[in-house]
């Protein structure tokens, strides 16, 4: 990846996919936005709102920030962090499931 | 032992363009993305506590947009986007040994981010806002329409009357925020004297007429809004300024580093013009980041 960059033809191929992906996440803006205009249910709303963020998400860190072809060290630290990342995220399902159990959640 | 010292003193640091066998990256590199791993770890937190205080609310928590501007927030999601879009055009630029556009893209950037800021800190001024606020608001802005000059009038004296009343109404704002930009913005300015940049000048004061004019707009159209809603009032403002303003920080964190890889910085392209290129990538890792957080932030604070 760090010789190809050095090309200049290579950069403005790169350069018309940031411009596409700029158009892209511009368009899922206004969809979020116009999307939370709908009203929806909540549970619909929480599952479009984060799947949108998520799709925006990966175009950003795939592209401007090039994991999209990156070294494998940089996997392996990422990988290692959406693991502590999910084992976080999941403190508060459990809270839930007491919840179900219990009848209450326990935040002040 | 005296001739070791030394040598320790004058060796360069190592892998800063070449790339270290063993990881196969410059350092700067994977020392950036071990740093964004931690960022990671520390927005998580916050983000798993807003999920549990958000269970927690039950049906009393409120819908953002009862409280948050929507469209604002939309502005400032549009803003940050597009400085990511710029601050990678700036490494593309250097990768194509272009300084001009360099300069132009990086500055666009500093722009982008000194906007968002200046938007936001209009947000939290508001929140901030004397209970009594609406009434001020009301006054100052019957006060524009007695003195707006007449329709024959050149349009250049409304603009500009309402560029330096929107600059001076920042700094009556309360919050850091409103301050912040328009000293920023000076700072800018005597800079662009001081190097001599034409261009530089022009990009920032036009900018800056810009956004005193998105300034006067939001504030016109922000004061029916107006409102005391400090952190103290719920949890939901609660999280909602822990993470914007972390969140704040580390935009501010950008615009520092990024300002001076644009202006004092920027002497190392002349010797080491690939180490620069990199540096500009690392501090674009850090920069998308920046952006990525309010991706997630926007809607789950603004619109859920």
């Amino acid at each position: 990846m760090e010789t190809s960059h050095n090309h200049g033809h290579d950069v403005q191929k790169e350069v018309r996919a940031y411009l596409m992906v700029f158009g892209g996440l511009l368009f899922l803006t206004i969809v979020t936005v116009a999307v939370s205009y709908l009203h929806l249910e909540i549970h619909e709303a929480v599952a479009i709102a984060l799947f949108v963020a998520l799709v925006k998400a990966s175009l950003v860190a795939c592209f401007f920030m090039h994991l999209i072809s990156e070294r494998k060290l940089i996997y392996i630290v990422l990988g290692i962090t959406i693991i502590f990342f999910l084992s976080v995220m999941t403190i508060p399902i459990s809270e839930i499931r007491n919840s179900k159990i219990q009848g209450t959640v326990n935040v002040p | 032992m005296s001739s070791s010292t030394s040598h320790v003193v004058t060796h360069p640091i190592p892998y800063t363009v070449e790339i270290r066998p063993d990881t196969g990256l410059f350092n700067a590199k994977l020392g950036v993305w071990l740093f964004l791993a931690s960022e990671v770890m520390l927005f998580g937190a916050l983000f798993s506590s807003y999920i549990l205080l958000r269970i927690g609310g039950g049906a009393t928590w409120p819908h953002g947009s009862t409280i948050l501007n929507v469209p604002i927030g939309a502005f400032n999601t549009v803003v940050l986007i597009s400085s990511s879009v710029t601050m990678v055009m700036a490494w593309a630029s250097l990768k194509m040994n272009n300084l001009g556009r360099y300069r132009l893209f990086m500055g666009l950037t500093i722009l982008c981010a000194l906007t968002f800021l200046c938007v936001k800190s209009f947000e939290y001024g508001q929140k901030f806002g004397v209970p009594h606020g609406t009434e001020q608001t009301t006054e100052h802005v019957t006060q524009t329409a007695e003195h707006a000059p007449p329709h024959q009038t050149a349009l250049a004296v409304t603009v500009f009357s309402s560029i330096a009343q929107s600059l001076i109404q920042s700094f009556k704002t309360p919050g850091i925020g409103g301050k912040i930009f328009p000293s920023l913005l000076a700072i800018g300015i005597i800079f662009a004297f001081v190097k001599n940049w034409k261009k530089t000048l022009i990009a920032f004061v036009g900018g800056g007429i810009f956004l005193s004019i998105l300034l006067t707009l939001f504030q016109l159209g922000m004061k029916s809004s107006h409102h005391y809603f400090p952190p103290s009032h719920n949890t939901f403002m609660g999280i909602y300024f822990t993470l914007t303003g972390l969140h704040g920080l580390h935009v501010i964190g950008g615009i520092i580093v990024n300002s001076y890889l644009w202006l004092p910085g920027i002497r190392m392209w002349q010797n080491d013009p690939e180490r620069f290129t990199n540096r500009i990538e690392v501090a674009g890792l850090y920069w998308h980041f920046v952006d990525l957080v309010w991706i997630f932030l926007f809607p789950v604070l603004y619109l859920l």
